[in-house]
């Protein structure tokens, strides 16, 4: 059996959907909702990479770095961000993020 | 032919697996560990496609630097991790009902796509074959060369990411005893020392 494009396809899709179920179902955790954005992220990396092989093109793979590189610096920043709100309200509930009454 | 299935199998397998415990485990720490095998199996994925450079950074990037951030952060924070989970069952329906829809859809789609035979005959950038050149080394002629402004611009993102994660995190504390090295070397002998008669046997 050859592994070909729909399989690499598959395989993000159902990662894609574990990350978006992940956001639903923990809806308080915000590290668990970060972590959740990692794997959607992810998913769609191995889009990218796959279609690169596909298609014989090498600019999918140059893309996917610069992802990697956004997944990165959101995640410090997101963390950061929690580091601070868990300081000043002594909890990381999603519910309790309401200071700006938006 | 069946090795290459076989370890697809196995990469894709252990990916989605690990996904799962991510989102479903009950402990976050064991939630970042799951993460890091997630990582290192799709880096696996990533060698099976040929794109070996994405996958030493996947693994050196991730599993070094912000799996490692995570865990960190789960772990410095107080957290009454439990009394989090409470929800859990309340948005399971709804939550389960999007993934499902979520899911058929992407199959639907995947199942019936067609690439543009043009497309694959014109790729922008070919890639060599590894006889020629290694995938790194052709990812380096591509970045450095037409794509060198996404490159600085990727830079850019990162040194902006850092500056703001220190601004967040940076706090004055205060009655902290600092070094002030201005007002040491401003010290002249007359300020710093002082001469007391102590009369005897009273002390100061």
């Amino acid at each position: 059996m050859v592994i070909g494009l729909s399989h690499y396809l598959t395989v993000a899709a159902v990662l894609f959907t574990l990350g978006v179920f992940g956001i639903f179902i923990n809806r308080k955790n915000v590290i668990v909702i970060l972590m959740s954005v990692e794997l959607i992220l992810l998913a769609v990396n191995i889009n990218m990479v796959a279609f690169s092989t596909t298609l014989n093109d090498i600019v999918g793979q140059v893309f996917a770095l610069l992802i990697l590189t956004v997944a990165a610096a959101e995640a410090a920043i997101g963390l950061a961000i929690l580091v601070v709100f868990f300081r000043n309200r002594g909890s990381i509930a999603v519910e309790d993020v309401n200071m700006m009454k938006g | 032919m069946t090795v290459t299935a076989a370890f697809f199998y196995l990469f894709a397998t252990l990916t989605i697996a690990s996904g799962f415990m991510v989102i479903a485990s009950r402990n976050p720490v064991q939630s970042v560990l799951f993460l890091i095998l997630a990582f290192v199996n799709a880096a696996g994925l990533f060698l099976m496609m040929g794109a070996e450079f994405l996958a030493m950074i996947l693994v050196i990037v991730y599993v070094g630097a912000v799996a490692v951030l995570f865990l960190f952060v789960t772990m410095m924070l107080d957290v009454d991790f439990a009394e989090l989970r409470q929800g859990f069952l309340q948005y399971l329906p709804v939550g389960a009902l999007i993934g499902v829809v979520f899911l058929l859809e992407l199959i639907l789609v995947i199942g019936a796509y067609v690439i543009d035979p043009g497309l694959v005959r014109t790729p922008m950038v070919p890639i060599p074959p590894t006889s020629v050149m290694t995938n790194t080394e052709a990812l380096g002629h591509v970045l450095y060369t037409r794509y060198f402004f996404f490159f600085q611009a990727a830079g850019l993102i990162l040194l902006v990411a850092m500056i703001g994660a220190i601004v967040l995190t940076l706090r004055e504390r205060v009655g902290v005893k600092r070094q002030n090295i201005a007002r040491q070397n401003a010290r002249t002998p007359e300020t710093a020392v002082e001469v007391r008669k102590v009369p005897f046997r009273q002390g100061i």
